[in-house]
This record gives C-alpha cells, sequence and structure tokens, in this order.
C-alpha cells in the first residue's frame, strides 16, 4: 500500500481557553470514501479547515500526499489547492457569477486553456453532476437547494482531482434528492479515481457511501470500518448508531 | 513527450505517455498540432496503465479522434477504451459541448430602447413612492403606542449615527471654517475691512457650512451603514424572517433608523456650528489680532435672530432624505453581494445629491420668504 491520501497526527486546535482537538489522529487511504461525523459544536468543520491550510493548527501535522499542510508558505499551500476539491456547508457558490462561471474560475486560475476549451471542460463538468444547460447560466440565487450542492460539486470537480471533501454535501435536501446526490457521487467515485472525505449528518449517506467512519468524541477521533465502529462501545456512537433514528435504516444489523 | 507514434505505411499506431493532465493540455495541444494525418487510413490509439489521464485530457484526446473521424480515418482503440472516455461520451450523449449563449437582445433598437428606459424608471419611480407612503403610514401606525415605536432601537441609531459622529464632524467643520477664514482675512486685511470676516464666517457657517457638511458625512457614513446593514439582512434571508414571524421589516429596520437620524443630524449641526465657531474665533484671534470679546459682539450684530434657526431646520429633511435613501436601496439588494456593493454606492451618491439639492431649494425658498 502507498502512503495514505490524509494522515492527520496529534492535530491540536484551539481558540481561547476551548480546546476543540486535543491530539485528533486520522488516517484517509487512496479510495477510501472516509465519513466524519461528531456532535454539533464537536470539531468537524475545523478538523476540514485545518486539513485545507485554512486554519493553522497549534500542534500537530497535517499531510496531504505526503506533505505537511502546517508547515506550508502561503505559495506552497496555493500550489496544494489543486489537489483537491472542496465544496462547503451552504454551497458557497460565488453570488455574482453564473454556474458556468463559477465552474471556470478555477480553472482560469491554475490552468491554460484556450477560450472555447475552457467553456467545453466547463459544460463538461456541469452535466457530470447532473445539471441542465439551461442551469449553466443561471445565477446561484435561481437554484434550488438541490441544484446548488450540484454545481458546488461541479465546482470542486473543475481541476479533476483526486481527493474530493465535502462539508454536509446532503445537509438541506429531501431524502430523495439527497440519495440521487450519493448515487452520483458513488457513479463518479470509480470513474475519476476519487478519493472523499465528508462530514455528514446524514445516515444515509455514511450507509450508502462510506467505507470508513470517523468519529470525533472528546476532541479525539475513532475510525473504523462501518461495522466496526458501530460495534464501539462509545455511550456517544451507540447512540448515533443504534438510535431510534438509525434503527429504521436498518443500521443495527451492521452492528452487535 | 505525450504521444508516441509508429507508422506504418497508411496506419497510423499512436500510443500515450507521461501525463495527460489539465496544466499539460498547452503543451499537448502543441504536440497534437504537430501530428500529421496527411495519408493515414487507420489511426489505433492505446492507452496504457501507467498514463495520468483525467477528464480535461480524456476531453482533449477526444477532440483530436473526433477531428481525425471527420477527416475519413477510421479510428479504433486497441485494447481498452480509458473509463474517463466513456464517461465523457455518456454524459455528452451526442449534445455538443459548447453552452448555448444567452439570448440577448440582439440588435439595437433605439426606440425599443427608450421605450424599456422609461418603463424602468417609472417604475422605480413608483416604487420609491410607493416606499416613502408605507413608512409613513408605519409611522403614524407606529406613533400610536411607544412599544411600536421601538425606542431602544432609535436610541441606539442617535447614539451610532450622532454621537459617535462628533469628532469627525466636528473636525471637519472647524478645518473648513478655518480654511474660508483664512482666505477672506487675506483679501479683506487689503481693503482694512477685517472686521468683516466675523460676519463671513458665522453666517456662512450658520446658514450652510456647518449643516451641509455635517450632512455630507453623514450620508457617508450612515447612509451606506443602513444601505450595507439592511442589504446583508437581506442577503441571509432574516428580511423574509421577519416577515414570516409577522413584523413588519419597515416598522423595525426602517423607522428607527428614520427616526434616529431625524433626531441625530441637527444636534450633530448645533455641534458643528459651535465648533465652527469656535475655529473661526481662534482665527481671527491668531491672524487678525481680534479680541474674542470683539469677534462674539460682531457675530451678534451680523446674524438676525433667525440665522441659525435656518441652519438647524434644514437637519431634519436632510436626515430624513439620507435614512430613506439608504434603507430603501438596502432592501432593494438581492441576491448577490456585487447589488450589495452596487447598492451601497447608489445609496451614498443619490443621498449626497439629494441633501445638495434639497438645500438648493431651500435658498430659493428662504430667498422668496426673505428669511
Amino acid at each position: 500500500m502507498s502512503e495514505p491520501l490524509v494522515e492527520v497526527r496529534g492535530l491540536v486546535n484551539r481558540f481561547g481557553s476551548q480546546t476543540v482537538h486535543d491530539g485528533l489522529e486520522m488516517t484517509v487511504e487512496r479510495g477510501e470514501v472516509f465519513g466524519i461525523v461528531g456532535g454539533s459544536g464537536s470539531g468537524k468543520s475545523v478538523l476540514l479547515r485545518s486539513i485545507l491550510g485554512l486554519q493553522r493548527p497549534q500542534k500537530g501535522e497535517v499531510r496531504l500526499m505526503g506533505r505537511d499542510v502546517t508547515r506550508m508558505t502561503q505559495a506552497e499551500l496555493r500550489e496544494t489547492k489543486a489537489l483537491y476539491g472542496v465544496t462547503f456547508q451552504q454551497g458557497a457558490l460565488f453570488s455574482s457569477l453564473t454556474v458556468l462561471q463559477n465552474v471556470q474560475l478555477p480553472m482560469l486560475e491554475h490552468l491554460r486553456l484556450s477560450p472555447s476549451a475552457l467553456d467545453e471542460l466547463a459544460m463538461l463538468k456541469i452535466r457530470l453532476v447532473g445539471l441542465s444547460d439551461d442551469a449553466a447560466r443561471k445565477f446561484p440565487a435561481q437554484l434550488s437547494g438541490g441544484m446548488i450542492k450540484r454545481a458546488a460539486l461541479a465546482r470542486a470537480l473543475a481541476l479533476d482531482p483526486s481527493l474530493l471533501m465535502l462539508d454536509e454535501p446532503t445537509a438541506g435536501l429531501d431524502p430523495i434528492s439527497a440519495a440521487a446526490f450519493d448515487e452520483l457521487l458513488m457513479d463518479l467515485r470509480p470513474q475519476l479515481k476519487l478519493t472523499v472525505i465528508m462530514i455528514t449528518h446524514d445516515l444515509d449517506t455514511i450507509f450508502r457511501t462510506c467505507n470508513r467512519v470517523g468519529v470525533i468524541i472528546d476532541r479525539k477521533m475513532t475510525s473504523d470500518t462501518l461495522e466496526g465502529i458501530a460495534r464501539h462501545p462509545h455511550p456517544w456512537i451507540q447512540a448515533y448508531f443504534h438510535g431510534e433514528r438509525a434503527r429504521r435504516f436498518g443500521a443495527t444489523s451492521h452492528g452487535a | 513527450m505525450y504521444l508516441n507514434v509508429r507508422r506504418d505505411n497508411d496506419n497510423l499506431t499512436a500510443e500515450l505517455a507521461g501525463s495527460w493532465r489539465g496544466p499539460d493540455l498547452p503543451a499537448i495541444d502543441t504536440e497534437l498540432a504537430g501530428q500529421s494525418l496527411a495519408g493515414v487510413r487507420q489511426l489505433r490509439v492505446s492507452v496504457p496503465e501507467a498514463v495520468d489521464l483525467d477528464l480535461a485530457g480524456a476531453w482533449r484526446l477526444r477532440e483530436w479522434l473526433k477531428a481525425a473521424e471527420t477527416a475519413g480515418l477510421d479510428v479504433a482503440f486497441d485494447g481498452q477504451v480509458p473509463p474517463q472516455l466513456e464517461l465523457i461520451d455518456s454524459t455528452c450523449a451526442g449534445k455538443r459541448l459548447a453552452p448555448t449563449l444567452a439570448s440577448s437582445e440582439s440588435s439595437f433598437e433605439p426606440v425599443t430602447a427608450l421605450g424599456r428606459l422609461v418603463s424602468r424608471r417609472l417604475d422605480a419611480a413608483r416604487a420609491a413612492l410607493g416606499f416613502v407612503g408605507h413608512i409613513t403610514v408605519t409611522w403614524l401606525r407606529a406613533c400610536t403606542s411607544w412599544r411600536r415605536l421601538r425606542p431602544a432601537s432609535i436610541t441606539r441609531h442617535v447614539y451610532e449615527t450622532g454621537l459617535t459622529a462628533v469628532p469627525i464632524a466636528s473636525l471637519i467643520a472647524f478645518l473648513i471654517t478655518v480654511i474660508i477664514a483664512y482666505i477672506a482675512a487675506q483679501y479683506m486685511q487689503q481693503y482694512g475691512a477685517e472686521i468683516y470676516v466675523v460676519d463671513l464666517i458665522t453666517i456662512s457657517v450658520l446658514r450652510e457650512l456647518a449643516v451641509l457638511l455635517t450632512a455630507i458625512i453623514v450620508a457617508g457614513r450612515s447612509g451606506s451603514a443602513f444601505a450595507a446593514e439592511i442589504g446583508a439582512m437581506k442577503l441571509n434571508e432574516e428580511v423574509d424572517a421577519l416577515h414570516a414571524i409577522g413584523v413588519d421589516p419597515h416598522e423595525v429596520l426602517v423607522l428607527p433608523r428614520v427616526i434616529g437620524l431625524v433626531i441625530a443630524l441637527p444636534l450633530l449641526t448645533v455641534a458643528a456650528d459651535l465648533v465652527g465657531l469656535t475655529g473661526g474665533a481662534l482665527l481671527c484671534h491668531w491672524l487678525l489680532d481680534m479680541p474674542l470679546v470683539l469677534f462674539i459682539e460682531r457675530a451678534q450684530d451680523a446674524i438676525s435672530p433667525t440665522t441659525f434657526w435656518v441652519g438647524v431646520a434644514k437637519a431634519p429633511v436632510f436626515a430624513l432624505l439620507i435614512a430613506l435613501t439608504g434603507t430603501y436601496r438596502g432592501l432593494q439588494v438581492r441576491n448577490s453581494s456585487r447589488e450589495l456593493g452596487r447598492l451601497t454606492t447608489t445609496a451614498v451618491v443619490q443621498s449626497i445629491f439629494l441633501v445638495l439639492l434639497a438645500d438648493a431649494m431651500f435658498a430659493v425658498a428662504f430667498w422668496l420668504l426673505d428669511i
């Protein structure tokens, strides 16, 4: 096995007197779909921001494809941006640009392409995530929640990254759109050779897509395969995977 | 090297090599452009496992193969068709990828353009009038109870737009008065008419300068703040939330700001009057050796009972114009952050323009009334 794609060692994040992470460890191998779960305020988004280099941790290292993000200069950090695609919780599409321009923005920034190639490649990405040509010309404010998530995914895929980081990709979607989004992700993953790290609260999504799950509890991460994590004795994990909501999905059949 | 080519009579075998990724596209383009297909009948392509092919590279390969096919070549893959290419094929399903152009106005039509402009302007005027009417009704309704007038909110806006603006408004009033007094003193001295510097300063500061400069500063400070605050709330759907709770946004967002500024601007004007006159007096003292007592005596002779009130009376009107413009533009923000910037700019520019226009109208009115 080659080295892990993402490796977090002894991560410590503090805001004032509040410690969010205290010696957090996480490893994501190539080709995995890794789900991050945890209670509200447990620092899932902070972890994602640390991996992206948007947040400098107090201690610890974050290795992205073998290179430590926390010790990079701004210029080096900029180079790594082409390696991964990110979607944010609210979509974070640029509201003054159309969907097409949103997808073209990272390409303009990192690639040297002719205008026609730029248009065609961006349209390809938009089609790939299942948006119509019509939607490409629209502004984010004219899109529905599900379309915004798809457009955000198209922008994340703009540079053909090998790593995709999704922050709550299906939050706020109806179950059918959420299922369609999961399916889309599962379709694209093998074809684009993607590794996916996603923060999610959607048990449906976790069971449908994730190979491994990491749970942030008490400022540390416990990660295992789905079956393994469901058997973990920690009360929070038990409540999460075997609670009232989980039972409906037949989660207990995976576990103890 | 991105392509290893072997030519065998009219057979061309191309094997991809290296990395076919987005950043390599320009180099790939040059290499493909240098590849002559003249006289080739059959093109066989193979993509080894080791080649790093992404969607951008696959798309370029597909374009090249399509061009070859159009030129009448027989194109086939040796071994497996790369999955990336299949993905593109299934996504496109025969359709052209280029985005269809937005259907904008096809040609310039002067009459249509004029008509559209006029109707747009009329709509805008009607909307603005509607806004003023809505605020008036809201205000009348709010006057029926203390609670609906929201004194706490009004106080906050008086503090933010008034009290915190005192230093900058005073400084500007002081500096402008000193500049005018200095220039006036130089000329008046030539004719031995230094004493009239006092008249010039008192009348111009009390009637015009203090209130006008303060209004312009407040338009820049608070007019923009009103537009930006309310605009950001619109973008966050906070205004819709207010509607949904059953609270009229005009009552909680617009009215306290308007009333607050109408209270604050006259007070600021008085402060600016005071500081401006002080500046004038100090300059006369230093530059013209005029005793302060003389300045005060002369100033009292120069002004009529109405001079001070003519200036201060304009302040509430200016405040109304600034606050209404700012809040109106803020409520117009829709959809995008660019709108927020554009409308905040519009709010400031228009409120300054309206203040100056109103000032001109006041000047004519006072002249006709002989005040």
